[in-house]
């Protein structure tokens, strides 16, 4: 059986897959200058015409896109079509409250649902397939990229969404699910529930898991393939450049993630010097779309932290691999899929009590589930002498970063100067999950 | 009328109560009347102390949170439905107490209860007009 989805641009040689990369490069670089005040501004700036990238390499004369420069671009500052060509919208968190807006012309949505498809395939899953789509539907593009890229395939799409476990087990039992797609810690959380209701999940018709949007490990993979029977792949992807599908693993390999190089051009540079790294080796990932039309990014810093390989796979595809994700540049941190940067918790606490304090965020995994605990210093702006004026304090902290993040919490009040200080600056997050 | 009480966040952590008492020990602090709530993560406690301002002092400089309090002392006749008759009162005008606690010495042959209102001006005066002794910072400190 086949397994690539479009087996021609998949599998072509890398001097032709490189001159469509130029020819897309030069296409989507002339688009954003003519139709982007941000990019054309930055272009003039770095002194670097459109005209003037000839081969890939020069793409390293063009300035970088950031997260900031999103933010200050809220909302739709970067997008290159007009807002009558927009057909979808989506965002995702930011790193001060607004989140990080991205447009979708028609064609972007068909794009990524078809590499949305090849990655399904390349995971092993096909026409035929039950795929239970447990990412979260919504501005958070899990859901919806799944979704489409599932019926792109021809697969027949459970879209349950995240949450109500019970019934996900007896809908995955009842529908027979063969293909099942979630963040990496809620399959394990699948699995245990399904043991509590007496359930054999091992024994199911599950025989794919599509994981990502949270970081994990082969240990986990190890641990994952075992409790539920299944090809466990890992997938990457970020709505800034797309959303999930932008890079996947084989399951012939699993040995580094397949980025889709005839959309993607991906870089890995240092992140001090933004210099490019020796090959294979380690440093932040840096992307620039070259076929998207909504809202194209030219050297998009995506602060992921991976190394890129590009010697043949044994699957026959000849993009590049990315290594699995091994960190961040920034501090942001993914709670149960949810994107966290410290800056945000902090401006939720300077809100809500006007003042300053002292926190940390002490990240960890109970029951296969990630928690966050905030910890914040009691000074005397916060203090009462009454217990219940104490407790509503940290009620109402966990409320609000419900409300702004999406992310459950639990506020755990300490004593002045027990958070760890150092070099002048807190130490802001402790990370103790145990991938 | 009013007296004044400090009070002081701790965690639930072992010797936390130690090392306070330690401190207004070494400092030449007598503690009047102590009470302590607690959650099963913090506790608050409050103490009436015969020198504020130093105790809170030297609470603030080892890095303690410590916050200043008005309180209310009232004598209590020792003897059954003493308390209760004080709590009429406070019932009978709409005032709610937050909290309260016993003083540990005796003010002649009646004991004294501390507590803490949220209108402590209205409650004074009710209490004054039906003949409850309200006992003054400064004899409490020194008793």
């Amino acid at each position: 059986m086949a397994n690539y989805f479009h087996e021609e641009f998949e599998t072509l040689p890398r001097a032709a897959l490189e001159a469509l990369q130029l020819k897309r490069l030069q296409g989507v670089v002339a688009r954003v200058y003519a139709n982007v005040p941000f990019y054309r501004h930055a272009f003039d700036a770095a002194g670097v015409r459109p005209e003037e990238i000839k081969n890939l390499a020069d793409l390293q004369r063009l300035p970088f896109t950031t997260k900031q420069d999103m933010r200050d671009s809220y909302p739709y500052g970067l997008f290159a079509a007009p807002m009558e060509e927009i057909v979808r919208i989506h965002a995702s968190s930011g790193t001060t409250g607004k989140p990080t807006v991205v447009g979708y012309t028609q064609q972007d949505v068909t794009t990524w649902a078809e590499l949305m498809a090849r990655s399904f395939m390349a995971a092993g899953a096909h026409k035929g397939d039950i795929i239970h789509n447990a990412y979260g539907y919504g501005l958070f593009t899990g859901g919806l990229g799944a979704h489409y890229g599932a019926e792109k395939l021809g697969a027949s799409v459970i879209p349950i969404s995240g949450g109500n476990t019970k019934r996900q087990i007896m809908i995955m039992q009842d529908f027979g699910s063969t293909v099942l797609t979630c963040t990496p810690s809620y399959s394990l959380y699948l699995a245990e529930e399904a043991a509590i209701e007496g359930v054999d999940i091992k024994g199911s018709r599950l025989r794919v898991g599509i994981f990502g949007a949270e970081p994990w490990s082969e240990a986990m993979r190890a641990e994952i393939e075992a409790k539920l029977g299944l090809d466990a792949i890992d997938i990457y992807g970020l709505s800034e450049i797309m959303g999930p599908g932008v890079a996947i693993e084989c399951v012939e390999g699993k040995q580094g993630l397949h980025i889709w190089e005839d959309h993607f051009i991906p870089e890995i540079i240092n992140p001090e010097t933004c210099q490019p790294v020796g090959e294979g080796e380690k440093g932040e990932l840096v992307i620039t779309t070259i076929t998207k039309q909504g809202i194209p990014l030219i050297r998009y810093r995506t602060r992921d932290i991976t190394s890129l390989d590009r010697t043949p796979c044994v699957c026959g595809r000849t993009h590049g691999r990315i290594a699995r994700l091994s960190g961040r540049s920034d501090d942001m941190i993914i709670i149960r899929g949810v994107n966290v940067f410290p800056s945000q918790i902090e401006s939720i606490l300077m809100r809500s009590e006007g003042v300053e304090p002292h926190y940390l965020l002490i990240v960890d995994r109970k029951d296969n589930l990630d928690t966050l605990e905030v910890q914040v210093e009691v000074n005397e702006e916060l203090f009462s002498d009454e217990i219940k004026v104490l407790q509503s304090l940290g009620r109402k902290i966990e409320k609000e970063i419900k409300d702004v993040l999406g992310v459950t919490s639990t506020v755990k009040l300490v004593e002045p100067k027990t958070l760890q200080r150092s070099e002048g600056k807190a130490k802001r997050v402790q990370d103790t999950r145990k991938l | 009328m009013k007296v004044e009480q400090i009070s002081i966040f701790i965690e639930n952590k072992s010797g936390r109560l130690a090392e306070i008492t330690r401190i207004l020990g070494e400092a030449g602090i007598n503690i009047r009347a102590l009470s302590l709530a607690d959650t099963s993560d913090f506790g608050i406690l409050r103490l009436i102390v015969n020198d504020v301002e130093k105790a809170k002092g030297i609470l603030k400089e080892k890095g303690f949170t410590v916050n200043k309090t008005e309180v209310v002392a009232v004598e209590v006749p020792d003897q059954p439905g003493g308390l209760s008759s004080i709590l009429q009162v406070l019932d009978h005008e709409g005032i709610n107490v937050e909290y309260m606690y016993a003083f540990v010495e005796r003010c002649g042959g009646n004991a004294v209860i501390i507590f803490r209102i949220d209108e402590t001006d209205r409650a004074i005066t009710a209490l004054t007009a039906h003949h409850f002794n309200i006992l003054a910072g400064e004899r409490l400190y020194q008793m």
